[in-house]
Protein backbone atom coordinates (compact mmCIF):
# COMPACT_ATOMS: atom_id res chain seq x y z
CA UNK A 1 0.00 0.00 0.00
CA UNK A 2 1.70 3.27 -1.06
CA UNK A 3 1.10 5.12 2.16
CA UNK A 4 3.43 7.39 4.05
CA UNK A 5 3.43 8.95 7.47
CA UNK A 6 3.41 12.65 8.24
CA UNK A 7 7.17 12.89 8.66
CA UNK A 8 7.74 11.28 5.29
CA UNK A 9 5.04 13.47 3.79
CA UNK A 10 6.70 16.61 5.05
CA UNK A 11 10.04 15.41 3.73
CA UNK A 12 8.51 14.73 0.36
CA UNK A 13 6.79 18.08 0.35
CA UNK A 14 10.02 19.82 1.24
CA UNK A 15 11.83 18.09 -1.59
CA UNK A 16 9.08 18.78 -4.08
CA UNK A 17 9.14 15.03 -4.71
CA UNK A 18 6.42 12.46 -4.94
CA UNK A 19 3.60 14.52 -3.54
CA UNK A 20 4.06 17.55 -5.68
CA UNK A 21 5.88 16.24 -8.69
CA UNK A 22 2.76 15.84 -10.77
CA UNK A 23 1.91 19.45 -10.26
CA UNK A 24 5.23 20.97 -11.16
CA UNK A 25 4.82 20.88 -14.89
CA UNK A 26 2.03 22.79 -16.49
CA UNK A 27 0.18 23.65 -13.31
CA UNK A 28 -2.38 26.37 -13.67
CA UNK A 29 -0.94 29.53 -12.24
CA UNK A 30 -3.06 32.08 -10.47
CA UNK A 31 -3.66 30.31 -7.19
CA UNK A 32 -3.03 33.33 -5.03
CA UNK A 33 -1.65 33.38 -1.56
CA UNK A 34 -4.44 32.14 0.65
CA UNK A 35 -5.29 29.38 3.04
CA UNK A 36 -8.32 27.43 4.14
CA UNK A 37 -9.00 25.52 7.32
CA UNK A 38 -10.37 21.97 7.45
CA UNK A 39 -12.25 20.76 10.51
CA UNK A 40 -13.77 17.32 10.61
CA UNK A 41 -15.79 14.84 12.60
CA UNK A 42 -17.02 17.10 15.35
CA UNK A 43 -19.79 14.62 16.28
CA UNK A 44 -21.86 17.18 18.14
CA UNK A 45 -24.17 15.28 20.50
CA UNK A 46 -21.70 12.52 21.35
CA UNK A 47 -21.42 11.68 25.01
CA UNK A 48 -19.01 9.18 26.52
CA UNK A 49 -15.73 8.41 28.18
CA UNK A 50 -13.59 8.90 25.04
CA UNK A 51 -14.18 12.64 25.43
CA UNK A 52 -15.25 14.00 28.85
CA UNK A 53 -15.33 17.48 27.28
CA UNK A 54 -17.57 16.51 24.37
CA UNK A 55 -19.69 19.63 24.82
CA UNK A 56 -16.65 21.87 25.01
CA UNK A 57 -14.25 20.62 22.35
CA UNK A 58 -16.01 22.12 19.33
CA UNK A 59 -16.28 25.46 21.09
CA UNK A 60 -12.57 25.34 21.88
CA UNK A 61 -11.85 24.60 18.23
CA UNK A 62 -13.87 27.65 17.20
CA UNK A 63 -11.83 29.77 19.60
CA UNK A 64 -8.59 28.27 18.24
CA UNK A 65 -9.55 29.02 14.63
CA UNK A 66 -10.58 32.56 15.55
CA UNK A 67 -7.19 33.04 17.19
CA UNK A 68 -5.18 32.12 14.08
CA UNK A 69 -2.80 34.93 13.18
CA UNK A 70 -3.88 34.72 9.57
CA UNK A 71 -7.57 34.11 9.10
CA UNK A 72 -8.42 31.61 6.35
CA UNK A 73 -10.32 32.58 3.22
CA UNK A 74 -12.80 29.86 4.06
CA UNK A 75 -13.41 26.98 6.43
CA UNK A 76 -14.65 23.54 5.47
CA UNK A 77 -16.19 20.91 7.73
CA UNK A 78 -15.72 17.50 6.10
CA UNK A 79 -18.61 15.66 7.67
CA UNK A 80 -19.95 14.06 10.82
CA UNK A 81 -20.93 17.46 12.10
CA UNK A 82 -23.28 15.67 14.48
CA UNK A 83 -23.25 12.29 16.17
CA UNK A 84 -25.95 10.03 14.85
CA UNK A 85 -29.25 9.52 16.59
CA UNK A 86 -32.22 7.37 15.60
CA UNK A 87 -34.58 10.22 16.55
CA UNK A 88 -35.14 12.68 13.64
CA UNK A 89 -36.17 15.43 16.07
CA UNK A 90 -32.99 15.03 18.10
CA UNK A 91 -30.96 14.95 14.86
CA UNK A 92 -32.32 18.37 13.93
CA UNK A 93 -31.72 19.68 17.44
CA UNK A 94 -28.08 18.66 17.23
CA UNK A 95 -27.72 20.25 13.81
CA UNK A 96 -29.22 23.49 15.07
CA UNK A 97 -26.86 23.53 18.05
CA UNK A 98 -23.89 22.79 15.82
CA UNK A 99 -24.89 25.57 13.43
CA UNK A 100 -25.20 28.04 16.29
CA UNK A 101 -21.79 27.15 17.72
CA UNK A 102 -19.92 27.50 14.44
CA UNK A 103 -21.72 30.79 13.77
CA UNK A 104 -19.17 32.17 16.24
CA UNK A 105 -16.39 31.65 13.68
CA UNK A 106 -15.00 35.00 12.62
CA UNK A 107 -14.66 33.81 9.04
CA UNK A 108 -18.12 33.75 7.54
CA UNK A 109 -17.31 31.76 4.44
CA UNK A 110 -17.95 28.28 5.81
CA UNK A 111 -18.55 25.18 3.69
CA UNK A 112 -20.22 22.08 5.04
CA UNK A 113 -20.41 18.45 4.02
CA UNK A 114 -22.29 15.58 5.59
CA UNK A 115 -20.86 12.46 7.16
CA UNK A 116 -22.72 9.20 7.56
CA UNK A 117 -23.69 10.21 11.09
CA UNK A 118 -25.47 13.28 9.66
CA UNK A 119 -27.04 11.87 6.54
CA UNK A 120 -27.18 8.10 6.22
CA UNK A 121 -30.38 7.49 8.18
CA UNK A 122 -32.54 9.91 6.19
CA UNK A 123 -30.53 10.21 2.97
CA UNK A 124 -29.45 13.71 3.88
CA UNK A 125 -32.91 15.18 4.46
CA UNK A 126 -32.24 16.90 7.78
CA UNK A 127 -28.73 17.89 6.72
CA UNK A 128 -30.04 19.67 3.63
CA UNK A 129 -32.59 21.58 5.70
CA UNK A 130 -29.76 23.12 7.69
CA UNK A 131 -26.72 23.16 5.43
CA UNK A 132 -27.89 22.88 1.82
CA UNK A 133 -26.60 20.66 -0.96
CA UNK A 134 -24.58 17.58 -0.08
CA UNK A 135 -22.37 17.85 -3.17
CA UNK A 136 -21.28 20.94 -5.03
CA UNK A 137 -18.35 22.70 -6.65
CA UNK A 138 -16.90 26.18 -6.42
CA UNK A 139 -13.89 28.11 -7.57
CA UNK A 140 -11.62 30.14 -5.36
CA UNK A 141 -8.47 31.97 -6.39
CA UNK A 142 -7.71 29.75 -9.34
CA UNK A 143 -8.49 26.49 -7.58
CA UNK A 144 -11.49 24.32 -8.44
CA UNK A 145 -13.00 22.77 -5.31
CA UNK A 146 -15.37 19.79 -5.47
CA UNK A 147 -17.35 18.42 -2.52
CA UNK A 148 -18.42 14.80 -3.04
CA UNK A 149 -21.13 13.08 -1.02
CA UNK A 150 -20.35 9.44 -0.23
CA UNK A 151 -22.57 9.20 2.86
CA UNK A 152 -26.18 9.99 1.96
CA UNK A 153 -26.36 6.47 0.59
CA UNK A 154 -26.19 4.30 3.73
CA UNK A 155 -24.30 1.76 1.64
CA UNK A 156 -21.45 4.25 1.17
CA UNK A 157 -21.75 4.79 -2.57
CA UNK A 158 -21.41 8.02 -4.48
CA UNK A 159 -23.98 6.79 -6.96
CA UNK A 160 -24.48 7.03 -10.70
CA UNK A 161 -26.13 10.45 -10.71
CA UNK A 162 -23.39 12.14 -8.73
CA UNK A 163 -20.64 10.39 -10.70
CA UNK A 164 -22.24 11.72 -13.89
CA UNK A 165 -22.32 15.18 -12.34
CA UNK A 166 -18.64 14.84 -11.40
CA UNK A 167 -17.71 13.73 -14.92
CA UNK A 168 -19.55 16.69 -16.38
CA UNK A 169 -17.94 19.12 -13.95
CA UNK A 170 -14.46 17.77 -14.69
CA UNK A 171 -15.01 18.02 -18.45
CA UNK A 172 -15.12 21.77 -18.05
CA UNK A 173 -11.75 21.85 -16.28
CA UNK A 174 -8.41 22.02 -18.11
CA UNK A 175 -6.29 18.93 -17.57
CA UNK A 176 -3.77 20.99 -15.61
CA UNK A 177 -6.37 22.74 -13.44
CA UNK A 178 -5.64 22.81 -9.76
CA UNK A 179 -8.39 20.68 -8.22
CA UNK A 180 -9.20 19.93 -4.60
CA UNK A 181 -11.78 17.31 -3.65
CA UNK A 182 -13.47 17.32 -0.26
CA UNK A 183 -15.18 14.15 0.83
CA UNK A 184 -16.03 12.36 4.04
CA UNK A 185 -15.03 8.74 3.51
CA UNK A 186 -11.78 7.77 1.81
CA UNK A 187 -12.23 7.29 -1.92
CA UNK A 188 -9.88 4.30 -1.82
CA UNK A 189 -10.05 1.04 0.13
CA UNK A 190 -8.20 2.15 3.23
CA UNK A 191 -9.68 -0.58 5.45
CA UNK A 192 -13.08 -1.84 4.33
CA UNK A 193 -13.30 -4.12 7.38
CA UNK A 194 -13.93 -0.97 9.40
CA UNK A 195 -16.07 0.72 6.79
CA UNK A 196 -13.14 2.90 5.74
CA UNK A 197 -13.89 2.88 2.04
CA UNK A 198 -16.33 4.15 -0.57
CA UNK A 199 -17.98 1.36 -2.51
CA UNK A 200 -17.63 3.12 -5.87
CA UNK A 201 -14.79 5.43 -4.85
CA UNK A 202 -12.49 3.95 -7.50
CA UNK A 203 -14.81 5.31 -10.17
CA UNK A 204 -14.40 8.84 -8.81
CA UNK A 205 -10.64 8.37 -8.74
CA UNK A 206 -10.73 7.14 -12.36
CA UNK A 207 -12.53 10.33 -13.35
CA UNK A 208 -9.99 12.45 -11.49
CA UNK A 209 -6.83 10.68 -12.71
CA UNK A 210 -6.66 12.40 -16.14
CA UNK A 211 -6.24 15.68 -14.27
CA UNK A 212 -2.65 16.35 -13.29
CA UNK A 213 -3.15 18.36 -10.12
CA UNK A 214 -5.72 16.78 -7.83
CA UNK A 215 -5.62 16.55 -4.04
CA UNK A 216 -8.27 14.98 -1.79
CA UNK A 217 -8.99 16.07 1.78
CA UNK A 218 -11.33 13.88 3.79
CA UNK A 219 -12.33 12.85 7.33
CA UNK A 220 -14.12 9.80 8.74
CA UNK A 221 -11.13 7.92 10.17
CA UNK A 222 -10.37 10.40 12.99
CA UNK A 223 -6.64 10.57 12.38
CA UNK A 224 -4.10 11.81 9.90
CA UNK A 225 -3.41 9.48 7.02
CA UNK A 226 -1.65 10.19 3.74
CA UNK A 227 -2.00 7.99 0.71
CA UNK A 228 -1.43 8.13 -3.04
CA UNK A 229 -3.59 6.72 -5.82
CA UNK A 230 -1.38 7.35 -8.82
CA UNK A 231 -0.48 11.05 -8.68
CA UNK A 232 -3.48 11.93 -6.47
CA UNK A 233 -2.72 12.58 -2.80
CA UNK A 234 -5.38 11.78 -0.19
CA UNK A 235 -5.08 13.43 3.24
CA UNK A 236 -7.40 12.52 6.11
CA UNK A 237 -7.95 14.93 8.99
CA UNK A 238 -8.00 14.50 12.72
CA UNK A 239 -11.32 14.51 14.53
CA UNK A 240 -12.63 17.00 17.05
CA UNK A 241 -14.25 14.41 19.31
CA UNK A 242 -12.02 11.33 19.73
CA UNK A 243 -9.20 9.65 17.82
CA UNK A 244 -9.60 6.20 16.30
CA UNK A 245 -6.89 3.53 16.16
CA UNK A 246 -4.68 2.87 13.18
CA UNK A 247 -6.45 0.57 10.72
CA UNK A 248 -6.31 -3.04 11.87
CA UNK A 249 -4.18 -2.26 14.92
CA UNK A 250 -6.79 -3.67 17.29
CA UNK A 251 -9.71 -6.06 16.84
CA UNK A 252 -12.44 -3.43 16.98
CA UNK A 253 -12.79 0.10 15.70
CA UNK A 254 -13.18 1.49 19.23
CA UNK A 255 -12.16 5.07 20.09
CA UNK A 256 -8.79 5.56 21.74
CA UNK A 257 -9.12 6.26 25.44
CA UNK A 258 -9.02 9.82 26.76
CA UNK A 259 -5.74 10.48 28.53
CA UNK A 260 -6.24 12.90 31.47
CA UNK A 261 -2.49 13.60 31.42
CA UNK A 262 -2.75 14.71 27.80
CA UNK A 263 -6.30 15.93 27.24
CA UNK A 264 -7.35 16.49 23.61
CA UNK A 265 -4.42 14.36 22.40
CA UNK A 266 -5.03 13.20 18.86
CA UNK A 267 -7.64 15.88 18.18
CA UNK A 268 -7.10 18.90 15.99
CA UNK A 269 -7.70 20.70 12.74
CA UNK A 270 -5.54 21.83 9.87
CA UNK A 271 -4.60 24.88 7.91
CA UNK A 272 -3.96 24.30 4.22
CA UNK A 273 -2.32 26.63 1.77
CA UNK A 274 -1.10 26.32 -1.81
CA UNK A 275 2.50 25.29 -2.16
CA UNK A 276 4.35 28.14 -3.79
CA UNK A 277 6.52 25.76 -5.82
CA UNK A 278 3.82 23.92 -7.68
CA UNK A 279 0.30 22.64 -7.45
CA UNK A 280 0.69 20.84 -4.16
CA UNK A 281 -0.51 21.92 -0.74
CA UNK A 282 1.23 22.74 2.49
CA UNK A 283 -0.58 21.26 5.49
CA UNK A 284 -0.17 22.57 9.00
CA UNK A 285 -1.73 20.38 11.69
CA UNK A 286 -2.96 22.37 14.69
CA UNK A 287 -4.14 21.27 18.15
CA UNK A 288 -7.48 22.15 19.73
CA UNK A 289 -5.67 23.45 22.78
CA UNK A 290 -2.05 24.51 22.75
CA UNK A 291 0.13 22.52 25.14
CA UNK B 1 -38.07 4.87 12.99
CA UNK B 2 -38.66 1.41 11.59
CA UNK B 3 -36.88 1.62 8.28
CA UNK B 4 -34.35 3.71 6.45
CA UNK B 5 -35.89 3.25 3.07
CA UNK B 6 -39.12 3.48 1.23
CA UNK B 7 -40.67 0.51 -0.54
CA UNK B 8 -39.20 1.33 -3.95
CA UNK B 9 -35.74 1.55 -2.48
CA UNK B 10 -36.28 -1.74 -0.70
CA UNK B 11 -37.35 -3.50 -3.91
CA UNK B 12 -34.44 -2.00 -5.81
CA UNK B 13 -31.98 -3.17 -3.20
CA UNK B 14 -33.47 -6.64 -3.17
CA UNK B 15 -32.97 -6.80 -6.92
CA UNK B 16 -29.46 -5.42 -6.59
CA UNK B 17 -28.61 -7.94 -3.91
CA UNK B 18 -29.77 -10.73 -6.19
CA UNK B 19 -27.51 -9.43 -8.96
CA UNK B 20 -24.53 -8.97 -6.67
CA UNK B 21 -24.96 -12.43 -5.33
CA UNK B 22 -25.38 -14.00 -8.72
CA UNK B 23 -22.20 -15.97 -8.31
CA UNK B 24 -23.01 -17.29 -4.87
CA UNK B 25 -26.77 -17.17 -4.44
CA UNK B 26 -28.24 -20.62 -4.28
CA UNK B 27 -31.52 -22.38 -4.10
CA UNK B 28 -31.67 -23.80 -0.61
CA UNK B 29 -32.02 -27.53 -0.65
CA UNK B 30 -30.23 -27.88 -3.95
CA UNK B 31 -27.35 -29.47 -2.11
CA UNK B 32 -28.71 -31.03 1.02
CA UNK B 33 -25.28 -31.94 2.35
CA UNK B 34 -24.40 -28.28 2.80
CA UNK B 35 -24.86 -26.97 6.28
CA UNK B 36 -27.22 -24.00 6.49
CA UNK B 37 -26.43 -21.39 9.14
CA UNK B 38 -29.17 -18.88 9.90
CA UNK B 39 -27.88 -15.41 10.77
CA UNK B 40 -30.24 -12.67 11.89
CA UNK B 41 -29.11 -9.05 11.61
CA UNK B 42 -31.02 -7.01 14.17
CA UNK B 43 -30.57 -3.51 15.48
CA UNK B 44 -27.70 -3.69 16.41
CA UNK B 45 -26.24 -7.15 16.51
CA UNK B 46 -25.80 -10.30 14.51
CA UNK B 47 -27.23 -13.51 15.97
CA UNK B 48 -25.06 -15.51 16.12
CA UNK B 49 -22.08 -13.21 16.13
CA UNK B 50 -19.60 -16.06 16.03
CA UNK B 51 -19.82 -18.61 13.23
CA UNK B 52 -17.66 -21.73 13.17
CA UNK B 53 -16.83 -23.38 9.86
CA UNK B 54 -14.33 -26.09 9.09
CA UNK B 55 -11.65 -25.23 6.56
CA UNK B 56 -12.85 -26.44 3.17
CA UNK B 57 -16.44 -26.94 4.34
CA UNK B 58 -19.16 -25.44 2.20
CA UNK B 59 -21.88 -23.73 4.19
CA UNK B 60 -24.82 -21.57 3.30
CA UNK B 61 -25.39 -18.43 5.32
CA UNK B 62 -29.13 -17.74 5.50
CA UNK B 63 -29.26 -14.03 6.21
CA UNK B 64 -32.31 -12.10 7.34
CA UNK B 65 -32.90 -8.60 8.74
CA UNK B 66 -36.28 -8.07 10.45
CA UNK B 67 -35.79 -4.36 11.27
CA UNK B 68 -34.12 -2.40 8.49
CA UNK B 69 -31.85 -3.00 5.54
CA UNK B 70 -28.50 -4.24 6.76
CA UNK B 71 -25.24 -5.27 5.16
CA UNK B 72 -23.13 -8.36 5.71
CA UNK B 73 -19.50 -7.93 4.82
CA UNK B 74 -16.58 -10.22 5.48
CA UNK B 75 -13.89 -8.54 3.44
CA UNK B 76 -11.18 -11.13 4.03
CA UNK B 77 -13.39 -13.97 2.78
CA UNK B 78 -14.71 -11.93 -0.13
CA UNK B 79 -18.33 -11.92 1.00
CA UNK B 80 -20.69 -8.94 1.01
CA UNK B 81 -24.38 -8.47 0.43
CA UNK B 82 -27.31 -6.33 1.41
CA UNK B 83 -29.87 -8.01 3.65
CA UNK B 84 -33.31 -6.73 2.83
CA UNK B 85 -36.29 -7.08 5.22
CA UNK B 86 -39.06 -9.44 4.13
CA UNK B 87 -36.66 -11.62 2.21
CA UNK B 88 -33.92 -14.11 2.98
CA UNK B 89 -30.51 -13.83 1.38
CA UNK B 90 -28.41 -16.92 0.88
CA UNK B 91 -24.66 -16.89 0.54
CA UNK B 92 -22.61 -20.01 -0.16
CA UNK B 93 -19.18 -19.93 1.40
CA UNK B 94 -16.24 -22.35 1.30
CA UNK B 95 -13.35 -20.91 3.32
CA UNK B 96 -10.01 -22.24 2.18
CA UNK B 97 -7.87 -20.66 4.88
CA UNK B 98 -8.09 -21.09 8.63
CA UNK B 99 -8.32 -18.18 11.04
CA UNK B 100 -10.65 -15.59 12.54
CA UNK B 101 -12.31 -13.28 10.05
CA UNK B 102 -14.30 -10.31 11.21
CA UNK B 103 -17.62 -9.52 9.57
CA UNK B 104 -19.70 -6.40 10.01
CA UNK B 105 -22.74 -4.51 8.85
CA UNK B 106 -21.66 -2.11 6.10
CA UNK B 107 -24.99 -0.38 5.57
CA UNK B 108 -25.34 2.45 8.08
CA UNK B 109 -28.37 1.34 10.06
CA UNK B 110 -28.56 3.48 13.17
CA UNK B 111 -26.99 4.54 16.42
CA UNK B 112 -25.47 1.13 17.14
CA UNK B 113 -24.22 0.48 13.62
CA UNK B 114 -20.55 0.80 14.42
CA UNK B 115 -20.71 -1.94 17.05
CA UNK B 116 -22.53 -4.36 14.78
CA UNK B 117 -20.02 -7.03 13.93
CA UNK B 118 -19.02 -10.64 14.48
CA UNK B 119 -16.41 -13.19 13.57
CA UNK B 120 -16.22 -16.24 11.33
CA UNK B 121 -13.91 -18.81 12.88
CA UNK B 122 -12.49 -21.16 10.28
CA UNK B 123 -11.08 -24.23 12.00
CA UNK B 124 -8.06 -25.80 10.33
CA UNK B 125 -8.73 -29.13 8.64
CA UNK B 126 -7.39 -32.33 10.09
Amino acid sequence: MPTFDRREFIQLAGLGGLVFASGLAGATSGADDFCFVQLSDTHWGFEGAPNPDARGTLKKAVVAVNALARQPDFIVFTGDLTHTTDDPKERRKRMAEFRDIVAELKVKSVRFMPGEHDASLDRGEAYQEFFGATHYAFDHRGVHFIALDNVSDPGASIGEAQLAWLADDLKRQPKDARIVVFTHRPLFDLYPQWDWATRDGSRAVELLLPHANVTVFYGHIHQEHHFMTGHIAHHSAKSLIFPLPVAGSQPKRAPLAWDPAQPYRGLGFREVEPDAKGAGWKIDELPVVKA
Amino acid sequence: MTTCFDADRRRALAAAAAVVLGAVAIKVGAASEERVIAVVARKFSFVPDEIHIAQGETVVLELSAPDVIMGFSCHELGVRTDIVPDSVTHVRLTPTKAGRFQFSCDVFCGSGHEDMDGVIVVVAAG
